[in-house]
Parts: C-alpha cells; sequence; structure tokens
C-alpha cells in the first residue's frame, strides 16, 4: 500500500475529483483497516460523498452497497442533499477520527470548500494528518500549472494545512484515453515540484490499463445514465 | 479541438460571455449558482462587462428590462421558484419586444420544493411563462455542449425575433461534469436601432414600452409578434431522433441521457425501440415527432415531473397513436432499468 498518514483530506479544484479519488482511496484503505469518508463538501449540493450512504430507510445506490459491504462508513450530514443542506456535521468528525484506523476527509472545491476544515484544525494534527491536492489538467480553472498552483496557496491559506502530495487525477470524463493521461504526466510533475510535494499518484480507470497510472480507480461517482 | 471539463452551469456562462453577453443580473439560488459565481468571477473583466448580484429576483429581471431596452446583450438565470418570482418582468420583456437570455436550471416544486433536478416547470416554461398573448422560446440542452451550443443560439434566436429565450435545463445538466469545447465564433452585433440608448437630438426618440390604452394598437402590437412566432415554428423548431421504431421513447433535458441508456440496452436485447429527443419545447417539434413515429405501434414519454410533455406529444400525433407515461419527480431521476422495464411491457402488451 502506499504509505499513509492516519488522516487523509482531499482537497482540491471544485470538479476536480475530488470525491471519486477520496472514494477509491477508502476501498484501498480498507484493505489495510478499519475506514470512516467524512463529506465536508458545503459547497456542492450533487455527486458528493454523501450519495454513497444508504438511506434511513435502507435505500441504497450499488455504490452504497458496495461501500456498506466493504466495511468503509459514510460520515454526512443528516441534512445534505435535502433543502436544508447546511454544513452541521460536528461531533461526528470528531468520532469518526478516533475511531477509525483511516479517515479520508472529502473537502468542498477550492478555498470555498477548505473553509470548513477550519473548524476541525485542533484534531488535524500535522503528525497524523496528510492532505493532498487533486488537480485534473483538463478543468477550466487549472489548465496550467501556475493555476493550479495559486489555488493550491489559497486552500492551504483558508485551511490552516499545508499540502503534503499531489494526486494527479487528469482526466475527460468517459471521454479519457490512455494519451489523454500520459499527456497530463509533465503537468502533475511540474505542480509537485513547484509546490515541494511528492507525486503521491496518478489516477485512472481502471479499465483503461494505462501504463502510466499507477493507482487505477472505478468511476463511482458518475451521472446515473454511465 | 481543445476540450475542458466544466460543468453546465459554468459551460452556460462562459458561452454567454463568449457569445458577447455584456451584463448579468441574477439573485442566488441552488442548483443554478455556478452561473452567477462564474460571471461575478468573469464579467467583471471584460470591456464594458456588469455583473450586479441584484436585491432579490424581481429586481433582477427589471435590470434585464431596461438593459435589454438600451440594446446591451444580457442575460439572468435562476432555478424554478425564482423564475415564478421573474414572471411579471418576463411578460414586460415580451410586452415591449426586447432580447435577453433567461437561463432555468430546474429544481423541484411546488413552493421551495428541493434542490433536487426536475423537470417540472415544463409546463409553466411553454405555456404560462407570463400574463397575456405571449409565447417564448424554449430551448432544451441534454449535455453541457449543448449548453453551450444553446446559449449562443438563445442570444442569436432573441435578437433576431425581439424576444426573450429561454433555456430550460435541470440540476442535474447543470452540475455535471463534462468535456465541452467552444469555437471562437461570437454573434455579430445585432441591429439596435430601436434601443433607448441616447438619441443625442440626433434621432426621433425611441420608447420602450408595454402599456397599449387603445386596443387597436394593442391587437395590432400582438398580431405582428404573433406572425414572428410563425416563423420561429418554422425555422428554429429542433429534435434528434431515431427513425423506424415500434416503441418510441420521447424525452428531453438529462431524461433523455437516461433514456437512451434504456433505448440501447432495449435494443441489444431485439426491442425495436428508438430515441425522440426535442431540443426546442416551444416550438415543439411536431413534424419530426410524425416522423419519428412512423413505424411506431406506442409512444412512451418519460419526464422528471408528472407528465408534463405528454399533451403536447398527443396533440402533435393528433391523438392517433396511444401515449404512456413514465416519470419521477420531487428531485429523482428516473434510472435506465426503470424505463428498459416499461419498453419491456410495451414491447408484450397487447392494447399498447
Amino acid at each position: 500500500m502506499i504509505n499513509l498518514k492516519k488522516i487523509i483530506v482531499i482537497t482540491g479544484h471544485y470538479g476536480s475529483g475530488k470525491t471519486n479519488v477520496s472514494a477509491n482511496l477508502a476501498l484501498h484503505l480498507a484493505e489495510f483497516g478499519s475506514v470512516s469518508i467524512i463529506d465536508l463538501d458545503v459547497v456542492n449540493p450533487y455527486f458528493r460523498a454523501a450519495d454513497l450512504r444508504c438511506t434511513a430507510e435502507g435505500d441504497c445506490s450499488d455504490a452504497a452497497r458496495f461501500f456498506s459491504e466493504k466495511g468503509v462508513s459514510i460520515v454526512a450530514s443528516k441534512y445534505a442533499n435535502s433543502s436544508l443542506d447546511i454544513p452541521a456535521l460536528g461531533f461526528a468528525v470528531t468520532g469518526a477520527i478516533k475511531t477509525s484506523d483511516y479517515t479520508v476527509i472529502d473537502v468542498g472545491g477550492d478555498d470555498e470548500g477548505a473553509k470548513a476544515l477550519g473548524r476541525y484544525l485542533d484534531i488535524l494534527s500535522p503528525e497524523q494528518t496528510d492532505m493532498f491536492y487533486v488537480v485534473n489538467m483538463y478543468r477550466y480553472h487549472t489548465q496550467k500549472p501556475q493555476e493550479a498552483l495559486d489555488l493550491l496557496r489559497d486552500i492551504e491559506t483558508v485551511s490552516g494545512l499545508k499540502c503534503t502530495g499531489i494526486i494527479n487525477n487528469s482526466h475527460l470524463c468517459t471521454q479519457t484515453t490512455p494519451e489523454t493521461i500520459t499527456a497530463s504526466l509533465p503537468y502533475a510533475e511540474e505542480i509537485a515540484k513547484q509546490a515541494g510535494v511528492p507525486l503521491v499518484f496518478t489516477t485512472g480507470n481502471r479499465e483503461l490499463n494505462c501504463k502510466n497510472v499507477n493507482f487505477p480507480i472505478d468511476i463511482l461517482v458518475k451521472p446515473i445514465w454511465v | 479541438m481543445e476540450k475542458i471539463l466544466m460543468k453546465g452551469n459554468e459551460a452556460c456562462a462562459e458561452a454567454a460571455i463568449r457569445a458577447g453577453c455584456k451584463c448579468y443580473f441574477g439573485y442566488p439560488i441552488t442548483p443554478q449558482n455556478e452561473i452567477t459565481a462564474y460571471m461575478s468571477k468573469h464579467l467583471p473583466k471584460i470591456d464594458g462587462g456588469v455583473f450586479v448580484q441584484a436585491e432579490s429576483e424581481i429586481g433582477a429581471i427589471n435590470m434585464i428590462y431596461g438593459c435589454a431596452g438600451s440594446g446591451s446583450r444580457c442575460m439572468t438565470s435562476s432555478s424554478s421558484p425564482g423564475i415564478s418570482l421573474k414572471s411579471e418582468g418576463i411578460s414586460y420583456i415580451v410586452g415591449a419586444d426586447l432580447p435577453c437570455v433567461i437561463v432555468n436550471v430546474q429544481r423541484g416544486g411546488p413552493g421551495l420544493g428541493t434542490i433536487q433536478p426536475s423537470q417540472a416547470d415544463y409546463w409553466q416554461a411553454t405555456k404560462a411563462i407570463g400574463h397575456g398573448d405571449m409565447r417564448i422560446p424554449i430551448l432544451a440542452p441534454a449535455s453541457a455542449q449543448e449548453m453551450v451550443d444553446m446559449t449562443l443560439k438563445a442570444f442569436r434566436i432573441a435578437e433576431e425575433y425581439r424576444t426573450p429565450v429561454m433555456i430550460l435545463a435541470d440540476g442535474l445538466l447543470g452540475q455535471m461534469m463534462e468535456p465541452v469545447s467552444f469555437d471562437n465564433k461570437s454573434l455579430p452585433e445585432a441591429d439596435s436601432s430601436w434601443a433607448a440608448n441616447g438619441h443625442a437630438n440626433s434621432r426621433p426618440k425611441n420608447t420602450i414600452n408595454s402599456l397599449y390604452l387603445d386596443p387597436l394598437e394593442l391587437e395590432q402590437k400582438i398580431k405582428e409578434r404573433f406572425k414572428r412566432y410563425e416563423q420561429i415554428t418554422e425555422k428554429e423548431v429542433g429534435a434528434v431522433y431515431d427513425k423506424g421504431a415500434k416503441i418510441v421513447v420521447a424525452a428531453y433535458g438529462s431524461t433523455a441521457r437516461v433514456a437512451r441508456s434504456a433505448v440501447d440496452k432495449a435494443r441489444a436485447e431485439g426491442i425495436n425501440a428508438g430515441l425522440f429527443r426535442p431540443q426546442t419545447l416551444w416550438p415543439f417539434p411536431k413534424k419530426q415527432l410524425i416522423e419519428a413515429t412512423e413505424n411506431a405501434k406506442v409512444v412512451l414519454v418519460t419526464e422528471m415531473s408528472m407528465g408534463q410533455m405528454v399533451d403536447d406529444v398527443k396533440m402533435s400525433l393528433e391523438f392517433k397513436l396511444p401515449v404512456q407515461f413514465f416519470g419521477r419527480t420531487g428531485g429523482f431521476v428516473p434510472n435506465p432499468d426503470e424505463i428498459l422495464t416499461k419498453i419491456k411491457e410495451l414491447e408484450v402488451s397487447d392494447n399498447a
């Protein structure tokens, strides 16, 4: 496995693929211990980790059933995806971190989303926390390394946390090819170099069999028709 | 052409800027906020660009009324409850023959409803978007790329026929991410010789008005407007569809994406199903539907509503074919298997 700390904070540009990366990372970690995903997304009402949860009535999407079978618990506001979608996580976060071997925190996009981390700074000690920055070369606003680095600086400023690694999640949804991913490597390496942190891994849809992908993922967060 | 990943909402906003939209007035509401946020970041950076977060939806639509009256290319966006609030202003803009683009990224209703996706504003958009003898063209995108293409088209139609044009999207289209590309064509400057933008004593003054106390004058105005509606019905109607299917599934917007999956699965199982997807909801693509159903024994309408498009389908077919309905509402998106099950039921049903 990748050498990871107990708490992994996933940040990045709005729409870079943080939730899908978080979900895959949690499934990977579930092979080594108990895992919680915390949906700390206060920005986005759709396509978020809370969608991977079963409802109180026991209705589960395929992805949600998969997670519960693997023993990954999903911590999200009980109001998530409702009309009263307010960031009300409170004590559940602290509890999940204390009782799980690993906790993946899926943060909302940009510096706006990263603000929510400030609330939990006292438990996110540098010794036990990694903060990874997810980048996608094909996403508007972060197509150039400098744009991605500017946003990273904003995220670090508001969150009070320092980035400890870059995750290259460059893709074009269903139009991604192995070449799409390969073309993004110099971009991701440049961001890691400039930020002074390692490129933790490059993701890619498992089905593409791209040789430059060292963390193959399943596409768990997607529209219903894909 | 270079592809970038954008949310439907962002793609719409960027397309508007590239089309030459200079002014945006809006009020925040989920699930369309990315349009407002994008405009607030990017519109002030362009030459002559104006972004105002209005004090209310009503404020925003009346800013559009004034701005459009001055001949500036302008846009507003909202989601269902906000569109209801804009309704009076939209009618005034129609009454004054002004071009503008209005985006509705639908959520569930009535009332505050839900922030989850919906298509329950079909009736409002196509039949009752404002009081009075009026229509406005309603474009129905089904992908982030169509959010781009139809935004450009909306401005073109608005200016050519001097009417508001609505892009009727839904929360799922607004929020989901897809690769898009932009061609760099912007719209040519429209004729604005009618605009109230300062005559400087060098031409007769222009008046922007929707009040006609003389019935004869108002009737003539409306009849002239309906002549333009005939042209729109003739020239701007759009649909994409399969031909020759026995079971035709009719759906627009993101439900059409789900229906496409269901139809493809049905075909893989040997069922002769096809998809009919209107790209304009008013005008409704009647001729295209007739062509798509030449071989059909039944039409299945699917929507994220209780079946608001069903009547338009029935009337377009002049009640000659049975029309069935399957939908989800309240913020649910139908899944491909639900629609596939319905197609299979119709396949074996004698009275379909």
